[in-house]
């Protein structure tokens, strides 16, 4: 009787409901480094985009009055040289940064996971796509990024407006210069799984093309196109205040992180503090990125998990 | 080896031609008008004028091939001329790619830029490398150990933090409360007595040891990783059994075979030495390659930022060429045939 209890403790904590998910999320706890990143990351998207409804101070009020002042408790990081409040304006510009961030990776892993699919699985589109990749891969990226912005900005703010113009045209820019490594790992691997049994059997019984890549294919691709999405939004951001900070990015009135570092480096010797709060937030945001992206790869590894 | 080289080559050149192409395009579709920036009172036959003087009038297919022509025929040729001081054919008639701003010939302005951006930044790359060998090396070898725990995160740190704030943070710091380094590099200085070379090497420490810490948290990683892939392997475990003492296995058995991806990633990165320019320059005022392109940029100065750009370019397929044989040479096992 008690052996029978034994083996049924036993096999009850077998049936313990385990997900590949679940998986993942128990290794990836077991990265310090990863659980603080994220804790960071989402306490910092948490007080960009709700911050501004706490705390409702205009970012582009002016004040000629108050202005190069230190921290206070009206100004809780002081003001700029024309009074603007910098915690508005850092809460403004971080929102802008993060959505530079994810759309810019958005289109990026859109157009790396496409060709690197393509690539992988119809063997006639292999060679062209590749050599395509490589090509943008000899591309000298920052300098193409800032002749593109600089030539086609004045067009695109007159069509669509001064903010959402510049907004556009960087997100698109970053994205369509950055693709080019998730589409060669999601080719690798493509061409792996598609030798495999299963989309032999799914051949097998006639499933369509389409729905081989979509039921068979893009699941198990799923992990790296992961990883380098993280990393997408860690080089997006960087790209983004790079530009900004060779003054070729946002306008002024409408600030991002970089923006605000490129404003403040005029005024370096006064306001100091101007150029170390966009600083932090984006070298926080950066590192939290990047270790929540090593975690996921350790978490999202077969060959790490459960150890 | 050799044919795989040539073959190589053979491929770099419709890979250059394209990128050529590609900027020269991205150049000429721009909404983008040369004499936009001349004042108002400049009537409107001057301006088609001075449009003719820089050969707008001609259709773009034709520009785009004395581009070529001038770059890639006129101006070696030119430089054949200056280092032998001879004349090859008419030399007096071979046009050169003029700068529109500056009305000089776009060489002669990079040549006269490039020394700055190779000391400040080369020097960097330099000192970035000899500090993430052993550290590299070290972490590893003691994985796990205090030493790898701070080294990985600092290189965490070094690698997420942009070179643009660590160097603001630096001139806030060095030059601003402490004014130990100006904060403005000074390029008429001419090295030539002791005062000056301490005021020389005074203006570099910033920039270099900034770009430098950045390049080496990134090698770092790298060459951590490689020793790790290293050190379980057989050959390891036989060079200890046959009574190698830990510091022959490790630095010569274990490093050599490990700085194989290390040097071939060293290889890649060159390039980037003179585009990842652009953000120090600006930052230090340094006024090398990477800033002429800014300023370039900002003066639609299109032959100087075609020029300069497809540079850029031919230094990334020629450095992936050098990184592919280097990568072919050091490892007997790669085969290219």
């Amino acid at each position: 009787m008690t052996e029978n209890t034994a083996t049924l403790d036993s096999f009850e904590i077998q049936t313990e409901h385990r997900s590949l998910w679940v998986d993942v999320w128990r290794q990836f706890r077991k990265h310090k480094g990863a659980l603080v990143g994220m804790f960071v990351f989402m306490l910092i998207t948490f007080c960009v985009f709700i911050g501004p409804f706490i705390y409702d101070v205009d970012p582009n009020a002016i004040n000629f009055r108050e202005r190069n002042l230190g921290p206070s408790w009206s100004h809780p990081l002081g003001t700029d040289n024309i009074g603007h409040d910098t915690l508005a304006q850092m809460l403004a510009g971080g929102r802008v940064s993060l959505a530079v961030g994810f759309l810019a990776m958005l289109i990026s892993l859109l157009i790396g996971s496409l060709i690197g699919v393509l690539a992988g699985f119809i063997k006639s589109l292999d060679g062209p796509l590749m050599r395509l990749t490589d090509l943008f891969l000899a591309l000298p990226i920052l300098p193409v990024l800032l002749v593109i912005i600089m030539l086609f900005r004045d067009t695109l703010r007159t069509l669509y407006g001064p903010e959402m113009g510049i907004f556009f045209l960087i997100v698109f820019v970053i994205g369509i210069t950055s693709w080019m490594h998730t589409a060669r790992i999601v080719r690798g691997d493509v061409l792996g799984i598609k030798e495999r049994e299963f989309v032999t059997a799914a051949h097998s019984i006639g499933t369509r093309k389409r729905k081989i890549i979509f039921r068979h294919i893009l699941p198990n691709i799923l992990s790296p196109i992961m990883v380098s999405a993280t990393l997408g939004v860690a080089n997006a951001i960087i790209t983004e205040s790079a530009l900004s900070f060779l003054g070729l990015g946002f306008p002024p009135d409408f600030p991002t992180w970089g923006r605000l570092l490129y404003d403040g480096a005029t005024f370096i010797q006064i306001t100091p503090s101007r150029v170390i709060w966009p600083g932090v937030f984006i070298a926080l945001t950066v590192l939290s990125v990047n270790y929540i992206g090593d975690g996921l790869r350790d978490a999202l590894d077969p060959r790490l998990r459960g150890r | 080896m050799i044919h795989f080289i040539i073959r190589r080559i053979l491929i770099a050149i419709p890979t250059l031609l394209a990128i050529s192409f590609i900027i020269f395009a991205i150049l000429d579709f721009a909404p983008n008008d040369p004499t936009g920036n001349l004042p108002m009172t400049v009537p409107p036959e001057v301006r088609e004028k001075i449009r003719q003087s820089l050969g707008l009038d001609q259709p773009m297919h034709i520009r785009f091939g004395m581009w070529l022509h001038q770059f890639f025929v006129n101006e070696p040729l030119n430089a054949l001329d200056k280092v032998f001081g001879i004349k090859i054919g008419d030399a007096e008639d071979r046009t050169r790619v003029i700068s529109w701003a500056t009305r000089s010939p776009v060489v002669d302005l990079i040549i006269e830029r490039t020394p700055q951006t190779l000391w400040v930044v080369g020097l960097s790359y330099l000192f970035g490398i000899l500090i993430a060998i052993p550290i590299g090396i070290i972490s590893a070898y003691k994985q796990y150990s205090m030493f790898d725990q701070i080294g990985t995160f600092v290189a965490m740190v070094g690698f997420s933090v942009p070179t643009f704030f660590t160097g603001m943070v630096a001139i806030i710091i060095f030059s601003v409360q402490l004014e130990w380094f100006p904060m403005i590099y000074d390029t008429t200085l001419v090295v030539d007595s002791w005062n000056h070379f301490v005021k020389q090497v005074k203006q570099m420490i910033m920039p270099v040891t900034v770009l430098a810490l950045y390049n080496a948290s990134q090698l770092s990683r790298f060459m951590r990783a490689s020793i790790l892939d290293n050190l379980n392997l057989d050959y390891v475990r036989t060079a200890r059994a046959k009574g190698r003492s830990e510091n022959v296995v490790l630095l010569i058995h274990v490093l050599r075979n490990s700085l194989i991806p290390v040097v071939t990633l060293i290889a890649l990165g060159i390039p980037t030495i003179f585009s990842g320019a652009i953000i120090t320059e600006q930052i230090f005022r340094v006024n090398g390659l990477g800033q002429l392109l800014v300023i370039a940029i900002e003066g639609a100065d299109i032959p100087l930022v075609q020029t300069l750009t497809f540079i850029f370019a031919v230094l990334i397929v020629a450095f992936n060429l050098v990184a592919d044989v280097v990568y072919g040479i050091l490892d007997p096992r790669i085969r290219y045939d």
